[in-house]
């Protein structure tokens, strides 16, 4: 009952604020192009599904692909930086500047550097800049907060610098990671999205260019639908990530623990 | 009787100059239980470390006359890898020094049931109690097969029948395994119930300041709380230890 209504109650508010939406859009008559009714939102989206889907196709191949590169990379700088101080504290600091500066000031660069022709190589490296820093982060400070004991342990039963690595701190860093994993699923995506935008027009052919083109030609509908498909792509990876977590987690990890416990 | 460890002159200066212990002379016979006996901070779990060869000695030498022998260590905490199962856990030093994942199971399935926990091998140490997980710890140290077993203190967190039925358990393996244990504690009780040696330390930085042999039959039972005699072994131990602590 507790479960049903958990899923419920979203669902049924959202089935009202449509309603009302509907209601308000046709009664005020309110122009479609400042504000178009849900209705009229479904029907751009079956109107133009081929051309959108595409998009979306698009929007999520650059997504996981920036993703998947800033996971390697981020996990693989992380253990170097378990490895030695000093590659830390040389690479680091450049590390902070990548993520400090604003990744929309940067996106101009790099699109001139790779250049408008391969256009989805830029939006891959401009998600991946965004996406990279909490990886790298959250993996530096799990592998650093290995149980001291432990390793001490592994190191009186003669374990290899690899073994500590592969069987003790990879493991505790585990939790860590997964966490940054689900906020740079997202922003992956806000980088994908952003440079898109900034690219303006060009061969981007993915869901922000589809919304810059809608909104030229004032078909605000079609704007909504690829709104919409932006806002369900987010939602998929989050979840997707969350599930991943949950996967890996649930058996031994406190933060699985029931409530009432 | 041969020397499995000796100590000659041993301390410990951290870096930022600290002396934790020493100079410290101790020599352990093989089948010994001595407990290191001293309030916290006297720098008897630091000298447990130089022992296992964890930290170096500044300056010192501990040395192994027979050879190096098997050592395995019991912390305070249970120390387990939480992602792991019981058995998983158990199994973690033979898996360290390559024996093959059958036999390394099938010892580590051994230990278990020695330790009383058959039948826990797939639970997760979070679903288990103090007392169990601490009996996971000290499978752990015997699926090594170790001769030599560290422990650090290692009932000081649990509460008392856990206590006290992991003395009782503890003596059971110290006799049939004829292990040589060196026990950090500070308990009085605990170290005259266990031990045939109790070493008691100054304050920091730890020396000795009393050796006292304690000759009673290795089969302690829990009546042995109650004589006279382990009342007299306590009053004379906690005496020394108050002697050293003025």
């Amino acid at each position: 009952m507790n479960a049903l209504l958990r899923y419920a109650t979203p669902a049924l508010l959202g089935i009202a604020v449509l309603a009302l939406w509907e209601f308000v859009v046709r009664h005020f008559d309110v122009p479609p192009f400042v504000l178009p009714a849900p209705s009229a939102i479904a029907a751009a989206l079956s109107d133009d599904f081929t051309s959108l889907m595409a998009s979306l196709w698009t929007t999520l191949r650059v997504t996981v692909e920036a993703f998947v590169i800033a996971l390697t990379g981020g996990v693989a700088l992380a253990v170097l930086f378990s490895l030695s101080r000093t590659i830390e504290n040389a690479l680091y600091p450049y590390a902070v500047v990548l993520q400090v500066t604003p990744v929309i000031a940067i996106t101009p660069l790099i699109l001139i550097w790779v250049g408008f022709e391969r256009i989805d190589l830029a939006l891959v490296i401009i998600g991946f800049i965004v996406a990279f820093f909490p990886i790298l982060s959250n993996t530096t400070l799990g592998l650093r907060s290995t149980d001291r004991n432990l390793i001490d342990l592994f190191r009186l039963y003669g374990a290899s610098r690899w073994q500590i690595l592969w069987k003790l701190q990879l493991p505790s860093a585990l939790p860590y990671l997964l966490g940054a994993m689900k906020i740079s699923g997202g922003l992956a995506l806000i980088g994908a999205v952003v440079g898109e935008f900034s690219a303006g027009s060009g061969t981007a052919t993915g869901l922000a260019w589809r919304i810059t083109e809608a909104g030229n030609r004032l078909e605000i509908a079609k704007m909504f639908a690829a709104l919409g498909l932006l806002a369900v792509l987010g939602i998929v990876i989050f979840s997707a990530l969350s599930l991943l977590e949950w996967a890996l987690l649930h058996r031994w990890h406190e933060s699985a623990l029931k409530k009432e416990r | 009787m041969t020397t499995l460890l000796s100590l000659a002159r041993v301390s410990k200066t951290f870096d930022n100059g600290t002396q934790a212990f020493g100079p410290l002379d101790l020599a352990v016979k093989p089948g010994e239980f001595v407990s290191l006996l001293g309030p916290s901070g006297c720098g008897k779990s630091t000298a447990l470390r130089v022992i296992a060869g964890l930290l170096a000695p500044t300056p010192g030498e501990v040395a192994f006359p027979g050879g190096r022998p098997e050592i395995s260590f019991v912390f305070q905490e249970p120390t387990l890898m939480p992602w792991r199962t019981t058995l998983a856990n158990a199994r973690l030093p033979l898996e360290l020094k390559g024996a093959s994942h059958h036999d390394a199971d099938a010892r580590a399935g051994e230990a278990l049931a020695r330790v009383g926990l058959k039948g826990f091998e797939n639970a997760f140490p979070r679903e288990l109690s103090g007392g169990m997980k601490m009996r996971v710890s000290i499978a752990r140290a015997l699926a090594a097969r170790p001769k030599l077993l560290l422990m650090d203190e290692p009932f000081a967190a649990l509460d008392e029948p856990s206590r006290q039925s992991l003395n009782d358990d503890l003596l059971k393996l110290w006799r049939e395994d004829g292990l040589t244990v060196i026990f950090v504690t500070h308990s009085v009780y605990e170290s005259t119930y266990l031990s045939t040696r109790v070493v008691v330390m100054t304050p920091r930085p730890g020396r000795i300041a009393a050796d006292i042999a304690l000759d009673f039959p290795h089969d302690r039972k829990e009546d042995f709380r109650l004589s006279p005699k382990f009342a007299d072994a306590a009053a004379k131990i906690s005496a020394e230890l108050r002697g050293a602590h003025p």
